[in-house]
C-alpha cells in the first residue's frame, strides 16, 4: 500500500500530487502525457530528491513526513531507468555484483541470482564491458541488477521508451514474466496504453502534476472516455494463457481465465505467431473495432471466434458510434464498437444475450 | 655527481620531487572534496568560491608568496593560531613552507579537472547506486571516484608537474637555502646568476624533457579515455 501526498518542484515544473492511495502488490502503472509529472512523482516516491515535501507511507512505514525523509538507500527499491544507468566502469558481472553485495542477506531466498541471470539471458554477456552493449541488453542488465538487490518494490521509469520495437517486444515479455514470477510489487511509468494493458493491474492517471484518479485496469478500460483509449478506439484486455492446438506449432489459441466461480473459460483462435513460445499467463488485447455483434451464431463466415456474451451497457463513444460493453462467459469484459444505426436496427439493449464476432485478436504487445 | 663531465648537485632534484609528491597527495585529500562540494553547489555564491580557488592561476606568485610570509612568519597569525594547539615549529624557509605554498599555488590544477569530471557524471547512475543501498561514502569510493578517474589522473599529473615548475612562491616562502629549500627552478636561477651556464643547461634540459613527457602523458590519458567512452 502506498499512501501519501507529495510535492516536488523541479525547475519550472511543480508536481503536487494531491492525496493518493493505492495497493502496491501487482503492477501499478503511472500513466499520463509527457510533462504530467509521472517521473517527478516516482522520484519523489523513491526519495531521490531532497526538495520533496509532504507525506508518503509504504504499508506501515513512513517514507516521507514533511521535510523528514527516509534516505533513498534505505527504502529497498529496485529501479530501472529509461537509459539503464549502468556503472560504466564495471563489467556486466560487476554491475550485478554491486547490487548483490549490498542486498540484505536475510531476505528473499525466492530470488536466486543464477535464476535471474538465466531468465534475463545475461549468461554469455557477464564478462563484457557495459559500454558497447545494445539498448535492449543494457535494460536486461538493469532489470537483473534491480532484482538481484532483493527489492521490496520495483520502480521503472519508461524502461522501454528508448528501445526499438523488437527490443521493446522482447523486454515487455521479460518484464511480464519476471514481475509475475518473482511477485515483486511494481510501479511502472509509461505513456503507451498498450504497455498498461499488457502489464498493469491498476492505473494511476496523472495530469498537470497531480494524481487525477486511481483505477483498476478493468475500471480504466470500462469507460469510453478512458485516457487509455487512443485514436484506435476502445480496447479490451483479457487474462488467460496461450496454448498450441493439438500440438501444432502453427496453430495457437488463447484460453481465458474465468473471473468468477461459475465462469467458463473462453477460447480465442489466434493467427499463427511464431514469436510466442511462452505458455504462461498472458493477456489478449482486443480492439472494439475488431468485434462485431450478431443475434445468433453464423455459419459460412471467416470469423472463427464467435463467443456468447451478454450486453453490460451501451455508451456513446464518438458521434454516431456506440461502445457496447459485453460480459463473456468467463466474467471478463469485451467491447464492441458499432454504429448508432446498428444498435437501433438490431434493437440492442443492456441485458441481452448476443454473439460477439471477433475478427482478429492479438496478444497484447 | 657528474653528468657529461658537468658537476650536478642532485639535492634540488630530489627535494623538488619530494615536494611535488607530498603536494599532490595533500591536494588529492583537500582538492577532491573541494571539487565535489563546488560541483554540487547550487547557491549563487558558487561563483565566488570558484573564483577564489582559481585565483592562483592569475595572481603573480610573488603576491601569494608575500601573503603567505605575512601569515606564516614566526609571529604571523597562522603560526600563532597553531601555537595555541602546542605547535612550536616554523612554517617558513623549510619543507613545510614549501609544501604549504605549493598546495595553495597548485590548488586549481587539482580542483578544475576534478570539478569537470564530477559535473560530467550521470545523475541517474548516482541515483541507481543510491537505490542499490550505497550510502554517500560507499558511492563516493565505488562509483564517483572510479568514474572520475580521468579527472584524478589529469589533476594529479598537472599538480605534480606544476609544483615541479614553480618558482616565485617557493622562493619567497621557502627561501633559497642550499641543501634545504633550494628546488630545481631556483637552482637554475642561481647557476645563471653565477654564470655556471653548463649546470644551468643541464638542469634546464632535464626540466624541458620532464615537462614535455608529462604533457604527452596527459594528452595520452585524455585520448584513451575519450576513445573508450566514445
Amino acid at each position: 500500500m502506498f499512501a501519501g501526498n507529495l510535492t516536488l518542484t523541479v525547475g519550472e515544473f511543480r508536481m503536487a500530487s494531491g492525496d493518493f492511495a493505492f495497493d502496491s502488490d501487482g503492477v501499478t502503472a503511472l500513466f499520463g502525457r509527457s510533462g504530467s509529472g509521472k517521473s517527478t512523482l516516482l522520484r519523489a516516491m523513491a526519495g531521490l530528491d531532497r526538495q520533496t515535501r509532504g507525506q508518503l507511507r509504504f504499508h506501515d512505514e513512513t517514507w516521507q513526513d514533511g521535510r523528514h525523509a527516509l534516505p533513498a538507500e534505505q527504502r529497498d527499491i529496485g529501479m530501472v531507468f529509461q537509459h539503464a544507468a549502468l556503472l560504466a566502469h564495471r563489467t556486466v558481472r560487476g554491475n550485478l555484483d554491486f547490487a548483490a553485495r549490498r542486498a540484505p542477506a536475510d531476505r528473499g531466498a525466492a530470488i536466486d541470482r543464477d535464476q535471474i541471470i538465466e531468465r534475463t539471458g545475461l549468461g554469455p554477456l557477464l564478462d563484457r564491458a557495459v559500454g558497447k552493449l545494445s539498448g535492449g541488453e543494457r535494460q536486461r542488465i538493469a532489470i537483473a541488477r534491480a532484482l538481484i538487490g532483493k527489492p521490496r518494490v520495483l520502480m521503472m521509469d519508461e524502461p522501454l521508451a528508448a528501445l526499438d520495437w523488437r527490443a521493446k517486444a522482447e523486454l515487455l515479455d521479460l518484464f511480464e514474466t519476471v514481475i509475475r514470477d518473482f511477485g515483486i510489487p511494481t510501479v511502472i511509468i509509461t505513456h503507451a496504453p498498450a504497455e498498461v494493458e499488457r502489464l498493469a493491474d491498476r492505473v494511476v492517471f496523472m495530469s498537470e502534476g497531480r494524481v487525477e484518479r486511481v483505477e483498476t485496469l478493468k475500471e480504466a478500460l470500462g469507460r469510453v472516455d478512458s485516457p487509455l483509449f487512443t485514436e484506435e478506439g476502445p480496447v479490451a484486455s483479457l487474462d488467460g494463457h496461450v496454448e498450441h492446438v493439438d500440438g501444432d506449432p502453427h496453430r495457437l489459441r488463447f484460453v481465458t481465465t474465468p473471473q468468477t466461480g461459475t465462469g467458463q473459460p473462453v477460447t480465442f483462435q489466434l493467427g499463427a505467431d511464431g514469436s510466442t513460445t511462452e505458455h504462461g499467463p498472458r493477456r489478449l488485447r482486443v480492439r472494439a473495432d475488431d468485434v462485431a455483434l450478431a443475434r445468433k451464431r453464423l455459419d459460412n463466415i471467416s470469423m472463427q471466434n464467435q463467443l456468447p456474451a451478454r450486453i453490460e451497457r451501451i455508451d456513446t463513444s464518438a458521434p454516431g458510434r456506440r461502445a457496447v460493453f459485453l460480459t463473456l462467459e468467463d466474467g471478463q469484459r469485451l467491447v464492441s464498437e458499432v454504429t448508432d444505426r446498428a444498435v437501433a436496427d438490431m434493437g440492442l439493449d443492456a441485458g441481452q444475450a448476443v454473439i460477439a464476432l471477433v475478427k482478429s485478436a492479438a496478444l497484447a504487445r | 655527481m657528474t653528468l657529461f663531465g658537468i658537476p650536478l648537485d642532485t639535492h634540488p632534484i630530489w627535494l623538488t620531487l619530494q615536494v611535488a609528491a607530498v603536494t599532490t597527495i595533500l591536494l588529492l585529500l583537500i582538492g577532491v572534496p573541494i571539487a565535489w562540494g563546488l560541483s554540487r553547489m547550487r547557491s549563487r555564491w558558487r561563483v565566488v568560491f570558484e573564483a577564489l580557488v582559481s585565483l592562483p592561476l592569475v595572481l603573480p606568485p610573488t603576491v601569494l608568496g608575500f601573503y603567505l610570509i605575512i601569515a606564516m612568519n614566526p609571529n604571523g597569525p597562522l603560526t600563532e593560531f597553531l601555537g595555541r594547539f602546542g605547535f612550536d615549529g616554523q612554517l617558513t624557509f623549510n619543507f613545510a613552507g614549501l609544501v604549504i605554498g605549493s598546495v595553495l599555488f597548485s590548488l586549481p590544477f587539482m580542483v578544475q579537472p576534478m570539478m569537470s569530471a564530477f559535473q560530467g557524471l550521470s545523475e541517474e547512475v548516482l541515483d541507481a547506486a543510491r537505490l542499490m543501498r550505497a550510502g554517500f561514502l560507499d558511492r563516493f569510493f565505488t562509483v564517483i571516484l572510479p568514474l572520475s578517474r580521468q579527472g584524478l589522473l589529469v589533476g594529479s599529473v598537472l599538480t605534480f608537474a606544476h609544483t615541479v615548475g614553480e618558482f616565485g612562491v617557493v622562493l619567497m616562502v621557502g627561501g633559497n637555502i642550499e641543501g634545504q629549500t633550494r628546488m630545481v627552478s631556483i637552482a637554475i636561477f642561481d647557476h645563471v646568476e653565477s654564470f655556471e651556464y653548463a649546470q644551468a643547461h643541464l638542469l634546464s634540459a632535464v626540466m624541458v624533457i620532464f615537462s614535455f613527457a608529462t604533457l604527452v602523458g596527459v594528452y595520452l590519458i585524455n585520448r584513451r579515455f575519450s576513445a573508450r567512452l566514445g
